[in-house]
This record gives C-alpha cells, structure tokens and sequence, in this order.
C-alpha cells in the first residue's frame, strides 16, 4: 500500500482544517452553534455514504432513510442496554444497520433503475410503518424510543458507574454537549471522508465506477457485478446507520419520522446538488440544504410582515401570503424548486459549476498545451 | 500431422426468436490457435451465434463446450473467466472512464477473479497492471489518447480499444464480432497486422467479418451462414471456389 498521492492528501488536509475550522468561519453566516454545526456533519456522513452507492455505482436509492433511522434505533437502544459511552452505541448502529442494508439491497439489488428504486422506497415505507406498528415494543412507536433512569445499562452497571439526574449519552465519562459533541461528530465526518477518498480511489471503487458506465461491460468482462453492488450498498447503509446514530448522541430520542420517505429523498437531494460522484460535492450539498433549512424554516410570516414593511399595506399582504408558501413548513417547497433549477440548467450539480468556472479562467489564459492535445476531461470523481 | 485440437464446440445449436429461427442446426468447430472466420449477409444469424457463445443468449437447444466445459447455463462473467473474451459490433465500452482506465479494469478482472474487496489500495499503486495496459495502447496505436474519455473517441478508436480491453486479458479465445467496421482503411491495415500478430502468439479467434480483404487475409476456416444455417466451411480457396457461396452472399462482386 502506497501512501496517498499528493493532489488526495492536499484534498484530505484541507477538507479537515475547513471542518474543524467550521465553528470560526461559519460565524459570519450566522450558524458557528453546535447543535447546527452537528447537524452539518452528520448529514454530511450520511451524504458521503449515501454518494459510494449512488455517485460511483448508479443506484438511485430512495430508501437510505431506513438505515440513518436503524442506527438511531440500535444507538439509543445500546445506551439504554448497555452504556452511556457513545462508542459502543456507534459500534452497534453501524452493525445493526450493515445487516439491515445486507438484507435490504440483496433482495433490492435483483433489479436496476427504476426497479432498484420502488424496492428501496418500499422496504423503507415498511420499516417506517413498521416502526409504528408491530415493532412498537422496539422503537416505542410515535413516542419515540428515550432514555429514562430505570434503564438497565449492563455494562455501566458492572463497572459500577451510575448516573444521576436525566441520562446523557458520554465519551469515556465527559459530557458530549457543546462544541464537544461538534468535534466528536467532526472527527467521524473526517473519518468517513477518508475512508470514502480510500475507497474511490481504490480497484474496488474503479469496479464501481465501471459498474455505473457499463455494467454489460463489466459481465463480459469478468466481473460478478453483484457481490460488487452489495458491498457498495451495505457500505453506504453503514455510514447511514453512523449518522443515525451520531444524531442519537446528540439527543438521545429515536422516531420513525427519520425513516420516512422525505428524508430518504433529503439525502438524494444534497448529493446531486452538490455533485453525484464527486467527494466533496455531497457535503457541500448536505451544508447547503441544513443550512437553508435552518434559515428558511424559523421564518413565519410576522416575520415576512416586517421585511415588507416597506410596500403599501394590500401589496405588502400579496407578497407575504406568496412567500410564506415557500418558508416555515412550506420549505420543502423552495427545496423542490431548487432542486429542479439544479438539475435542469447544472445536472453535474455545484461541483460542475465550480469546474465550469475553472474551465474559463484556464480557457482566458493563454493556452499551454499544444494543439491536437487531448485535453484531459474532468473525471467524475475528484 | 498430429490430430487438430477442437477448443470451441458448437454443437447443435438452435436459436429462435418467436416465430424466426436466427439458428438452425449450428455445428461449428474451431480448433487451437486457428482464426475461423464466420461470414454472410446481413441478419445471417452471425451476431447471435456469437451472443449463444458468451452467455448472452441461452440456445433453444444444442449446446456450447469450450475446451472440455460446457459454456450453456453459465453467466457471462464466468464464460469471460474461462478465457473467452470479445468485441461486439457496437463497442461495449466504459464511455464516461478514461482509455487508460478502460484497458486497466480487464486486466484486474483477469488478476483479481470474479470479486476482490480490495477497498483500501490505491489505484495508482498498481503500476504493473498499468504498465500492461500502456504497453497494450501502444500495440493499438492508441497510447497518445490514453487520458481521452472513451466516450468522446471516433468510431474507430473505440473499436480499437475495445480490442485492447480483450487483447490485455489474454484470452484463449477471441470472438470479434466486426473489428474493423468504422475504421478507416490505414486503421484497418493496422488492425490485420495486430491480429496476425497476436495470432503468431496462439490465440485462437472467431471472426465476423463484411471486408473480404480482412477475411482472406486472416482466415484459416471460413463458415459461410445465410438465413441461420451454415451453408458452406471450409479454407479460404474452397469457400471462395464453392458456388452456393458465390450466390448466397459473395455476388462475385466481392472475391
Ligand atoms: N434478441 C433478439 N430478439 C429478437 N430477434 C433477434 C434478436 N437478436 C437478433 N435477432 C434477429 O435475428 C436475426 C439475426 O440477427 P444477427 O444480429 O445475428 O445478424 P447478423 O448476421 O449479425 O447481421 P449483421 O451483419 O447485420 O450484423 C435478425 O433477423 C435479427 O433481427
Ligand atoms: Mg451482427
């Protein structure tokens, strides 16, 4: 095994610095507050992984919801079982959710396309309804599965460790509130996007690649596309059912609602806006869409009342009985409108904009490659 | 003489498209290190038969042995392990990977099997697989292209690339279905050349071909196929001499 190339460490080092510098440079957009920036990387993760099976194999799918809500599940139900350390919750999520994807893209990997993704969304809809019917004993149905202070927790039992007061999930001990529970959730996000850097640049992840431009390709060419698609599916189940579990730790409370389909198509959305196949590409699209999420979805309409006060009485209403659709609960609107601008005028998402710009500064310059040179073309995943 | 080595073995073949029978009664030997060239018009039942051959197509009945393993009921991938690799008439490629990459996954499916988990090397780390497939767009004379996206190749090229992504596997067997088609006459030349190359090394190969310079300049076994049945085989001067050929497909016009 060779160290990294030098361009994938100069990626690798200066992601890391912008994500642990995140809680400074944020401060002028307003959103340097840990339980934002947790969010950030969490979702960041679940992008990340969701971008292994969709970005570099091609299946679409619309069921990664089920794994991020399997691993809050296995979280919480570990610090109520066994200890208020997160690392053994984070443990068990990403290999409770693993089988369950194991299970799920088996049978769902039998197709492609389309078919691929009715499958996911289905299974997905069943954990969901699931989780509010016959598996209430597990997930404490629309409640929502918590902790409380009659938790058995064997292991903190057996080294004698016992809390006091309302149970709060811990890192050997201290306490993940604040900027500490960031830094934890920044580590596993620098992790995971090594670990992701790894594996596109790895044969596996060209196979991967081969798989999404020609699968028929691939068959007569001597590959068992299949056991290679389920890795890719099981590893991108694993890192949702790690982000699942990373939002149990910051607030150790599990509903179903993070099963439901929205939140599978949530994720679908922050890859391809921010580039699918690209590594950077799906965190910069989970950013964006928490970020504005958070803006758009505190606004109400005393507020938008105030931002036209300026308009005659009768135009001012106009304009705010229009924009409210779009803002508070009617976010998922502007999200849906924005996601159609994204995918019909830049389908390579952010990170093809981004190349277009480079490609007219390089254009501007003076040329230094010979003509008849073939000009490298961006390659999808960098 | 010693007695020639039969590795592929069609035998018997049918193959029906509903009410159309694509192949009626296919036998076909191909023996070691020859190059079989299977000619005839078009909607012969040429693209088929190679289709029966790889798995693609199951047969209706008959069925297919390479080198004492019957192929019929296996899966492609496991075929193309045994060693049979092909070029189809419209190039299979990784259209959006680039030329380099593209020789470079063959030659790890011929290293590596069916399915390796290797997720933590690094690609760049495998100077000697790429070094192989350098060396092999150089044998096509496609080495100054080798960052070029595939998709963004001529007709030609893609065809001959795709003859590099079979050639750097080393296969026991070499079904081209067309390989020259597209290309312009100088690429052409190269290409024959290439094949008589490779065929000096022992790679046996089975042929489709439209451009009779092609087949008679490579051509030990010529079958003759017209309407999904073999009309006439035999060496090239037999089947060039046979009359039913003549009238069936190479008009005179040709020969
Ligand atoms: N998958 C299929 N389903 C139905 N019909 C098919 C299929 N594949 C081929 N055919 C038909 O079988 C016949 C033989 O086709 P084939 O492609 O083998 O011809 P060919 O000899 O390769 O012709 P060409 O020289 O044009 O490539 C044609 O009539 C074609 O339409
Ligand atoms: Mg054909």
């Amino acid at each position: 095994m060779r160290a990294m190339s030098r361009n994938d460490l100069l990626l690798f080092l200066g992601f890391s610095a912008a994500v642990l510098l995140m809680p400074i440079w944020m401060q002028p957009f307003g959103a340097a507050y840990p339980d934002l920036l947790q969010r950030f990387m969490i979702f960041a993760i679940f992008a990340v992984g969701f971008n292994i099976l969709f970005g570099l194999t091609g299946y679409l799918s619309f069921g990664h919801a089920a794994f991020f809500g399997v691993g809050s599940y296995a979280a919480v139900w570990s610090f109520k079982l066994l200890s208020l350390d997160a690392i053994p919750a984070l443990v068990f999520a990403i290999v409770v959710s693993g089988v369950f994807a194991l299970l799920i893209g088996y049978v769902s990997l039998r197709r492609s396309g389309i078919y691929f993704s009715i499958l996911t969304l289905a299974f997905a809809q069943m954990s969901y309804n699931l989780a509010y019917s016959v598996l209430t004993p597990i997930t404490n149905g629309e409640t929502g599965l918590q902790l409380t202070l009659s938790d058995a927790r064997h292991l903190d039992a057996a080294i004698g460790q016992s809390s006091v007061g309302q149970p709060v999930p811990t890192l050997l001990g201290q306490s993940l509130g604040g900027f500490a529970g960031f830094y934890f959730c920044a580590g596993f996000l620098i992790l995971a996007f090594f670990l992701a850097q790894r594996i596109t640049g790895s044969p596996f992840g060209m196979m991967l690649k081969g798989i999404k431009s020609n699968q028929t390709r691939m068959n007569y060419t001597g590959f068992n596309t299949k056991p290679y698609t389920l890795a890719a599916f099981v590893i991108s189940g694993m890192y949702a059912g790690l982000a699942g579990a990373l939002l149990a730790v910051t607030d150790p409370l599990a509903g179903a609602e993070r099963m439901q389909w929205t939140a599978s198509g949530e994720v679908v959305l922050m890859t391809i806006l921010g580039g699918a196949g690209t590594l950077v590409g799906p965190v910069i699209g989970a950013w964006l869409i928490k970020y504005f999420e958070n803006i758009f979805s505190a606004i109400n309409d005393s507020v938008l009342h105030r931002f036209f006060g300026f308009l005659p009485d009768g135009v001012a209403d106009g304009f705010v009985a229009v924009t409210s659709k779009f803002v508070g609960e009617g976010w998922f609107l502007t999200l849906g409108l924005v996601f159609v601008l994204i995918v019909v005028f830049l389908p390579g998402g952010i990170m093809e904009g981004v190349r277009r710009i480079a490609g007219l500064f390089n254009r501007s310059r003076p040329s230094t490659t010979a003509p008849g040179k073939p000009v490298r073309q961006p390659q999808p995943a960098e | 003489m010693t007695t020639p080595n039969v590795v592929l073995h069609v035998a018997d073949v049918h193959k029906r498209f509903g009410g159309l029978h694509a192949l009626a009664d296919i036998d076909l030997q191909v023996e070691e290190g020859q190059t079989h060239a299977i000619i005839g018009p078009n909607g012969a039942g040429k693209s088929t038969l190679l289709n029966v051959i790889i798995g693609k197509l199951p047969p209706s009945s008959g069925q297919v042995v390479f080198d004492g393993a019957v192929l019929t009921g296996r899966k492609p991938y496991q075929i193309n392990q045994l060693g049979i690799a092909r070029v189809f008439q419209t190039p299979e490629i990784f259209a959006d990977l680039s030329v380099l990459h593209n020789v470079m996954i063959p030659a790890l499916a011929k290293r590596d099997g069916a399915f390796k988990l290797n997720l933590m090397r690094s690609l760049d780390s495998e100077t000697a697989i790429r070094a192989e497939a350098e060396h092999m767009l150089e044998d096509v004379g496609m080495h100054s292209r080798r960052e070029m996206t595939a998709g963004s190749l001529s007709r030609g090229d893609k065809r001959r690339m795709e003859l590099a992504m079979c050639l750097i596997q080393h296969p026991r067997l070499l079904l081209l279905d067309e390989p020259t088609a597209g290309m312009s006459r100088h690429d052409t030349n190269t290409t024959i050349e290439l094949l008589k190359k490779i065929k000096a090394r022992g790679m046996t190969k089975v042929i489709i071909e439209h451009d009779m310079h092609v087949v008679f300049s490579l051509a030990d076994k010529i079958s003759v196929l017209a309407q999904g049945r073999i009309i006439a085989d035999g060496t090239p001067d037999q089947v060039r001499g046979n009359p039913k050929v003549q009238e069936a497909y190479l008009g005179g016009a040709h020969a």
